[in-house]
């Protein structure tokens, strides 16, 4: 409640804004210094066509055009190679901080894009099974210093939505709106819990982003310096989402899988730099809502499949390695004839990463991050 | 909410200051259909998808004289309808070339000192034809803006608003960038009180879904066409083409009977030969390109019969007859009157005017409708009206940014706007126009759009509005276009403001004007 006659001066005084803020802004020291980000790949990235089974000998004849950016690709080992744009994330190979997985997969088992990535940012077994993300029932794991997330996008995406408050941010161009109408807009969400949560969020992460504007944000490196500048301050987020988008490639995948990985690769080489000593306490899942199909299609591309790549990357990876128990890529070991058939879950493995990087009991975290995928294990020494 | 604000802002677009507020909402809502033009001056005056393919088509031509030019020479891409920003940072090739002057189409590269190589020359073009495509794509921006502000159908314009993101392309592929409007105008306007059948057919046949979900370059493996290139492959190793289910997949997925409703792969890869054959002319890609004939004018829908896989198709458990084009449309026509997208289409339309969840006995009798009158959509609006549930006083939908800014706009007496201006502001909030990035659409739930910074935003958004409207007193402005609907704290936290533009912008922002 406020009174009805205010002047500007009476609530600059009553300090309703900073009242509301001050709890957000108090600085406590946090128990460690972990950094999680979550780089989503939406629409289907090709894990083939990113970590490629080079020494598998059905290979080449299956991918076709699609092999020949591998032929001079460094190896990562005895069977993968790394697509050779991606030099950032080559040299964090060489320095055991980039670890790769692959024949991995969620739950999911269609090839519905929404659904796909529903039941990725659900963490449920299928779609729309559960209706807030694995991300922010993380934060509920999490000592209350360290459960501070953020959306590097203006909206919330499913995977942070949930009981649990988060922020999100991405840079404007729209000139900032005056103090005094920030205060009035204040007062007057006072009385709606949606607006003024919304907004009580909003100011606190401007607090922390206020010469961040001027970045521009316009592409991925920017956006990965961008999400550093969220995730450094000791008072900011320790975690963080991006989405980036653009990799249905059901054509032309050699040219566009190229530059989209280029575009991830400088997004991770950001972050990281913009990150600096706290590289060392950060892990950066990257994943997908399922993977593509093994043949190339009519089009120079590939379809909707099943098994694709993920990634953990950051000083607090025990990388350097390929984790994959490999399928095989002949007729006769392919998922309905087609796919690359998923050998090891993927909720599994990001419940053991983000175990292995905040200290949570593994079976705690797979029990509050993916309640539904009962009697599975998470993955363990990743960390 | 009263009847009349819930009639103005929830069905309407937002109520306009210089208007009557309606006496008898229903009999406004229902009087809107005889009065709808499905092609009035601001659209009209828009790029067709004919023009925009002619230049598409130029374009293309260029190219390949370019590529002939020069004999051939390996390494370069072959032009590639690059996404124009798939994703940030990827810029296309194109973007990395500065300042230097640009090579309108169809004019021959400058042939004495051609200091320009053809490699320069070719993104010379790509850059000049992703320019013109974001010329056409802000001018039907604007065209859509300017109709949404002066309408006297809000609601029958809402609904072509509600069918153009029902039937999503993303203007982010060359081709599709300055095509995208066009679909809206010229496939959803001329059907949106036609029957859904129509509408699903024109759109299904519209260059730029052809081109955004890849109908236009899949390839019936056993068609003639697709024969021949075997062959070739097999003999020197060269290129395979065959069959993209992008589109197939997609129509029954989104456009008609929904996800999980019962067909399985087997049936989206059947759908997907029957349309093979189904492509562009003049401007689609890939070896199906020549085949496609010169029968049409660049952008016209056209059958190859070349790209066609032969033989039944059985869809669904029933046999769609060897042929040809009528093939597919027999395969469209029955799912267009299937219950499922009955349901489909009932849920969609009861979570855009009654809530987030939908009210199950309101879906229910809209799904009845639809399927009694075989998709009939006057018949499903008219049902819409009749429901309660769509009637309830507290605002049930936290509006878009779409919504949002033409309802700030119609509010404050805006009658047009700089397309290029309106397509900066809708990025800026989020809904860049046309441009989901996925074949889904935007969301339709509050979740998606109400979040802290994109709150924010519309705050920044509202002070400049406000500094640039005439002087309006928004204490008599709120019961206006919010009749019977502003709250005691908006009217007291208005007479407080310090400036009449710092009330109108608080006005714009306040919680009963975020919502409908």
């Amino acid at each position: 409640m406020y009174s009805p006659i205010l002047d500007r001066r009476a609530f600059l005084g009553a300090g309703a804004l900073a009242l509301a803020l001050a709890p957000r802004m108090a600085f406590a020291k946090a128990e460690t210094d972990k950094r999680f980000i979550f780089i989503i790949q939406r629409g289907a990235a090709d894990g083939m066509g990113i970590v490629a089974p080079v020494g598998d000998p059905a290979f080449v004849g299956a991918r076709g055009d699609l092999a020949a950016d591998f032929a001079s690709a460094p190896k990562l080992d005895g069977m993968f190679a790394l697509h050779p744009t991606m030099t950032a994330l080559q040299g964090l190979y060489g320095r055991k901080q980039a670890l790769f997985a692959h024949a991995v997969a969620s739950p999911y088992r269609d090839r519905s894009h929404f659904d796909g990535q529903n039941v990725l940012e659900s963490g449920g077994v299928s779609a729309y099974q559960v209706k807030d993300g694995w991300l922010n029932r993380l934060l509920g794991v999490l000592p209350p210093t360290e459960a501070k997330a953020i959306a590097v996008s203006a909206t919330v995406p499913l995977a942070l939505r949930g009981k649990h408050d988060v922020s999100s941010y991405a840079p404007s161009n729209l000139p900032q709106a005056s103090d005094d109408l920030m205060q009035r807009v204040a007062m007057l969400y006072q009385g709606d819990a949606q607006l003024h949560g919304l907004w009580s969020e909003a100011m606190s992460t401007r607090e922390l982003t206020s010469d961040l504007a001027a970045g521009g944000g316009a592409n991925a490196v920017a956006t990965g310096a961008l999400a550093a500048r969220l995730l450094a301050p000791a008072n900011g987020a320790r975690i963080a989402m991006i989405e980036t988008g653009g990799w249905d490639t059901h054509t032309q995948q050699r040219q566009r899988l190229g530059a989209q990985l280029k575009g991830l690769d400088g997004m991770i080489g950001a972050l990281q730099a913009g990150l600096g000593p706290l590289w060392s306490d950060t892990m950066v899942l990257v994943a997908t809502e399922f993977g593509r199909t093994v043949a190339v299609n009519g089009t120079g591309g590939t379809d909707h499949g099943t098994g694709s790549s993920a990634m953990l990357l950051g000083g607090a990876v025990r990388g350097g390695r390929v984790l994959a128990d490999w399928p095989g890529l002949q007729a006769a070991a392919l998922f309905e004839g087609r796919d690359l058939k998923p050998t090891l879950q993927l909720d599994a493995f990001i419940a053991g990463a983000v175990a292995g990087h905040f200290g949570v009991e593994p079976a705690r975290a797979m029990a509050a991050l993916f309640p539904l995928s009962k009697g599975t294990k998470a993955v363990d020494g990743l960390v | 909410m009263t009847k009349a604000s819930i009639a103005l802002n929830r069905f309407g677009l937002g109520a306009r200051g210089d208007q009557p507020i309606p006496a008898d909402p229903v009999a406004w809502l229902n009087g809107q259909f005889a009065h709808y033009d499905p092609r009035p001056d601001a659209i009209a005056s828009a790029p067709t998808s004919a023009a925009v393919s002619a230049d598409l088509a130029d374009y293309f031509r260029q190219q390949r004289a370019l590529r002939a030019q020069q004999g051939g020479k390996p390494g370069v891409p072959p032009g590639p309808p690059a996404a124009v920003a798939p994703m940030p940072g990827s810029a296309p090739a194109g973007l990395q070339m500065g300042a230097q002057s640009v090579q309108p189409p169809g004019m021959a590269p400058s042939p004495p000192a051609a200091k320009p190589m053809p490699d320069d020359a070719m993104k010379q073009a790509r850059q000049f034809a992703a320019r013109t495509g974001r010329g056409d794509y802000a001018g039907a921006v604007g065209a859509r803006v300017t109709q949404a502000l002066i309408t006297d159908t809000p609601f029958v314009e809402r609904l072509v608003h509600f069918w153009a993101n029902h039937f999503a392309v993303s203007a982010d592929k060359l081709q599709v960038v300055g095509l995208a409007g066009t679909l809206e105008f010229e496939a959803i306007r001329p059907h949106v009180l036609g029957s859904f059948h129509d509408m699903l057919m024109a759109v299904e046949q519209h260059p730029a879904m052809l081109l955004y979900l890849d109908q236009a370059v899949s390839v019936g493996p056993n068609s003639p066409l697709g024969q021949r290139i075997a062959a070739r492959a097999a003999g020197n190793g060269g290129r395979k083409v065959g069959l993209n289910e992008n589109l197939a997949r997609e129509i029954l997925e989104l456009h008609t009977l929904g996800v999980r409703t019962g067909y399985s792969q087997a049936d989206v890869t059947e759908f997907a030969r029957a349309m093979t054959g189904w492509t562009v002319a003049g401007i689609g890609q890939g070896p199906g390109a020549r085949a496609a004939g010169t029968d049409g004018l660049p952008g016209d829908f056209v059958f190859a019969a070349p790209l066609h896989e032969p033989g039944d198709r059985m869809v669904m458990g029933k046999t769609y007859p060897a042929g040809g084009v009528e093939q597919a449309s027999a395969v469209l026509a029955d799912v267009a009157v299937s219950p499922a997208t009955a349901s489909h289409i009932a849920t969609k339309l009861a979570r855009h005017f009654a809530g987030d969840t939908p009210p199950p006995a309101m879906v229910a009798r809209l799904q009845a409708a639809f399927v009694k009158s075989g998709g009939d959509l006057p018949s499903v609006y008219r049902a819409l009206i009749a429901s309660p549930e769509a009637w309830v006083e507290q605002p049930l939908k936290f509006k878009t940014p779409w919504e949002w800014t033409i309802s700030s706009m119609r509010a404050l007496n805006v009658k047009t706007a700089d397309p290029q201006a309106m397509v900066g502001l809708l990025n800026q909030l989020g809904q860049p126009t046309w441009k989901p990035g996925q074949p889904i659409g935007y969301d339709d739930i509050a979740g998606s759009w109400a979040g802290p910074d994109a709150v924010l935003r519309r705050v920044e958004a509202a002070e400049r509005f406000a500094s640039r409207a005439a002087a309006v007193d928004a204490r008599a402005l709120g019961p206006k276009i919010l009749p019977g609907a502003v709250t005691p704290a908006t009217s007291t936290a208005l007479a407080n403001c310090e400036s009449p533009a710092q009330a109108l912008a608080l006005l714009l922002v306040a919680p009963e004007f975020m919502r409908r």
